[in-house]
C-alpha cells in the first residue's frame, strides 16, 4: 500500500529523491538534506500521506562515506496506518558542519528528538527552538554515538558551575546552615554555651 | 494568640512581585523518576518550566555497539525496568523481522503471555504510585503485593524478578514450567480482585478524584503531535494501540478491546490503566488456553538458536554451532529494520541498522517514555505546582527507558 507513498513522493520531488527501497516491508526514501524540511511537510500535509506522527528521529553515523551522517525519522500516519523512513545524508568528514532543518514546528516530536541527535551525533537543527544537550550535561566534550568516539573515554571533571546573581552555591561553610549532625563542637561562631560541654 | 493588627495598611505588607525559581528532582520524593523540573512560580501557577531528563543515561545505544546481537538483551532489560519482558520480546521480534524469521506458536503463546503480565506489572506500579503520591497508601501497597505475585511468577519461569533477559532470537531461553498455566490463572484472579477493591476504595473518593479530574489536560492534537502513544495517547480519546492496528505475534486471534479515554486528563490516563488491566488478564487468560502443553518453542534454524547442552558435549557438530553463536554472534543480514510492538507506555520501537557482522552497526529504541516526558512542559505550564505531581505520575515516565 505504502509503495505507492514512495511513487507519491518521486512524483512530487523528482529530482530530490535519491534513492528508496522497501526492504523487509520498511518504505525508505532518501531525500536530499537540502529538501529535508519540504518533503516533511509534504508528507505531514498531502491527505494522501498524512504523516500525523513523527514516532522518532535518530542518526546513523557512517564514517567512512560522504555526507557522513545519514538522518533517519520515522513518520507514521495514524488514519491511514502507513509507515515511512524518511532519510537524508549530511555532514562532512570531519563532523564539524553537519546541518539540516530542523522540523519541530511540523511535528512537537520533533523537539526532544532532534535534541537527543544533538546531544549524540552533533547533528545541528537549523531553526531548533532549543538545541541544548538532552541526555548529558553541558559541559561534556564530544558526541558519544560517532563511530570516531571510543567507548573507554573518560570525561574531565566538571567545577562547580558559576551561577550568576547568586553569591555563594552548596557546599556551604562548615558553620554555616544546619548541620544534620549532633553539634557537640566547641568551635562555632556562638560560644555562649561553651561551658555547657 | 497574637492579637490581630486591625490598622494594618495592605500597602506596607511587601510581597516579592518577581516570579520564584523552584527546582524539583533530580531526586525528589515525590517523583516518580530521576528528572528535574525547573519551573518559574508566580504564586502557586506554573508561568514556565523546563523538564531536564538525562539523570539516568548510561550509554545504552553505545555499549549494544559493542558486543553481539543475543548481548542486547540483558541490556533491554534495563530500560523499562518496571516491564523488562516487554522489552525482551520486541527487541527478539526486531532481529526476527531481520532475519525474516517467525517463532513456532507455542512460543508465541507463551510471549503475549508473559508479555501481557509484564504489563499488567507495568500498570499496576504506575496506578499505584500515582496513588500514594495523592496520599493513598493502602491502594498501593495492594497493587504492589499484585506486582509480587507476577514477579513470583516471573521468576519461577525466568529464574529472575526483575532483569529476566529471557528472550532470544528464535524463541525463549526456556519452555514454559509445567505449572505455568495454574500460576498465571492463579496471578490474575487474585490481581482481578485487587483491581477491583482499589476501584472501590479509590473511585468513591472526593479528594482523590478532585486531585485528578481536569487536571493535566492534553488534546488528542497535541498528543499526536508530541509522538505520544500507550496509554496516554489512548487517554485523549486516540485509539491507536500497536496490538490492534498492526498485530504481531497472534494479538490477531485473541478478544480484548482498546479503551479509550475522553478528557485527556490525569483521571482518564489512570483509568484506561485499570481497565488495560483487566483487558491484560482477560489475554493472559486466552493465551494459557491455546498454548500447547508440548511442543517446540524454539526454531530450528541452527544458525539462530543455541542446540542443547547434551549435543554439546557430545556431537562435534553442536560443539561447533555452539562456539560459533557465543564467539561470533548470530549474523544479521545487512540491513536496517524497523520493528515495533506494544510496550507498557506505548510503542517500543527498534531502529536496527546491521552491517552483516556479529555486531549491531547501530541500535536505536524509540521510548515511548522519552516522547511522553517531551510533553510534560506542555502539560504543566500554566498548572498549579500541586497538580505537577499527579500530572507526571499519570504519564509514567521510566527513567531507564526515557534516558536509557
Amino acid at each position: 500500500m505504502s509503495k505507492a507513498l514512495i511513487d507519491i513522493i518521486k512524483q512530487k520531488f523528482p529530482a530530490d529523491v535519491l534513492e528508496s527501497h522497501s526492504q523487509r516491508g520498511d518504505d525508505t526514501v532518501v531525500v536530499y538534506a537540502a529538501r529535508w524540511k519540504d518533503i516533511a511537510r509534504f508528507l505531514k500535509d498531502d491527505p494522501r500521506a498524512d504523516m500525523s506522527m513523527l514516532i522518532d528521529l535518530t542518526a546513523v553515523d557512517y564514517p567512512e562515506r560522504t555526507p557522513r551522517f545519514e538522518v533517519v525519522a520515522h513518520l507514521y500516519s495514524l488514519s491511514k496506518g502507513h509507515r515511512l523512513r524518511l532519510k537524508a545524508r549530511v555532514g562532512d568528514q570531519a563532523g564539524t558542519s553537519v546541518e539540516i532543518d530542523s522540523v519541530a514546528d511540523l511535528w512537537a516530536s520533533a523537539n526532544w528528538a532532534e535534541r537527543e541527535c544533538w546531544d549524540m551525533f552533533g547533528v545541528r537543527f537549523k531553526g531548533h527552538p532549543d538545541l541544548r544537550r538532552i541526555l548529558l550535561y553541558p559541559e561534556f566534550e564530544g558526541h558519544p554515538l560517532r563511530k570516531d568516539y571510543p567507548a573507554d573515554r573518560i570525561q574531565p571533571l566538571v567545577p562547580y558551575r558559576e551561577v550568576p546573581n547568586v553569591d555563594k552555591v552548596a557546599p556551604f561553610r562548615a558553620d554555616e546552615g544546619m548541620s544534620f549532625g549532633r553539634q557537640t563542637f566547641a568551635s562555632g561562631p556562638s560560644t555562649d554555651d561553651d561551658d555547657v560541654n | 494568640m497574637e492579637p490581630i493588627d486591625q490598622e494594618l495598611d495592605p500597602a506596607e505588607i511587601e510581597l516579592p512581585a518577581e516570579p520564584m525559581l523552584l527546582n524539583v528532582g533530580p531526586a525528589h520524593p515525590a517523583m516518580h523518576g530521576t528528572v528535574r523540573i525547573v519551573m518559574e512560580l508566580s504564586g502557586e501557577s506554573i508561568e514556565r518550566c523546563d523538564v531536564q531528563v538525562g539523570y539516568l543515561h548510561r550509554g545504552f545505544e553505545k555499549m549494544c555497539e559493542r558486543g553481539t546481537w543475543t548481548q542486547v538483551f540483558p541490556y533491554v532489560d534495563r530500560c523499562n525496568y518496571v516491564s523488562p519482558m516487554l522489552n525482551n520480546v520486541g527487541f527478539a521480534l526486531a532481529c526476527e523481522k531481520m532475519l525474516g524469521i517467525t517463532v513456532p506458536e507455542r512460543c508465541q503463546w507463551y510471549r503475549m503471555a508473559l508479555g501481557e503480565l509484564a504489563r499488567m506489572s507495568d500498570h499496576l506500579t504506575c496506578d499505584g504510585a500515582m496513588a500514594m503520591e495523592l496520599g493513598a497508601f493502602t491502594p498501593f501497597l495492594w497493587m504492589i503485593k499484585g506486582r509480587e505475585m507476577i514477579w513470583d511468577l516471573m521468576e519461577e519461569e525466568t529464574g529472575a524478578r526483575l532483569t529476566h533477559s529471557f528472550g532470544r532470537v528464535g524463541g525463549m531461553a526456556h519452555p514454559p514450567t509445567a505449572g505455568f498455566k495454574e500460576n498465571a490463572k492463579a496471578v490474575t484472579t487474585h490481581i482481578l480482585g485487587i483491581i477491583e477493591e482499589v476501584e472501590r476504595l479509590l473511585l468513591g473518593n472526593r479528594i482523590f478524584l478532585d486531585r485528578l479530574e481536569g487536571v493535566g489536560v492534553v488534546s488528542a492534537e497535541d498528543a499526536i503531535s508530541l509522538g505520544w502513544t500507550g496509554p496516554c495517547l489512548r487517554a485523549c480519546g486516540v485509539a491507536y494501540d500497536v496490538r490492534k492496528s498492526h498485530p504481531y505475534l497472534r494479538y490477531d486471534e485473541v478478544e480484548f478491546e482498546v479503551p479509550v479515554g475522553q478528557a485527556g486528563d490525569s483521571f482518564d490516563r489512570f483509568m484506561v490503566r485499570i481497565a488495560e488491566l483487566k483487558q491484560s488478564a482477560s489475554i493472559v487468560r486466552q493465551c494459557i488456553e491455546r498454548m500447547a502443553d508440548t511442543g517446540p518453542v524454539n526454531v530450528t534454524d541452527p544458525r539462530v538458536i543455541l542446540p542443547p547442552k547434551e549435543e554439546v558435549y557430545s556431537t562435534i557438530e553442536g560443539t561447533i554451532q555452539h562456539f560459533k553463536i557465543v564467539m561470533e554472534g548470530l549474523k544479521l543480514p545487512a540491513g536496517e529494520v524497523y520493528a515495533y510492538s506494544e510496550g507498557g507506555n506505548g510503542e517500543m520501537g527498534f531502529y536496527l541498522v546491521s552491517d552483516g557482522s556479529g555486531t549491531p552497526y547501530r541500535l536505536r529504541i524509540r521510548p515511548p517514555c522519552f516522547y511522553v516526558t517531551g510533553g510534560l512542559e506542555r502539560v504543566i505550564t500554566g498548572a498549579m505546582m500541586a497538580d505537577v505531581v499527579p500530572s507526571f505520575g499519570s504519564l509514567n515516565m521510566i527513567g531507564g527507558e526515557c534516558d536509557r
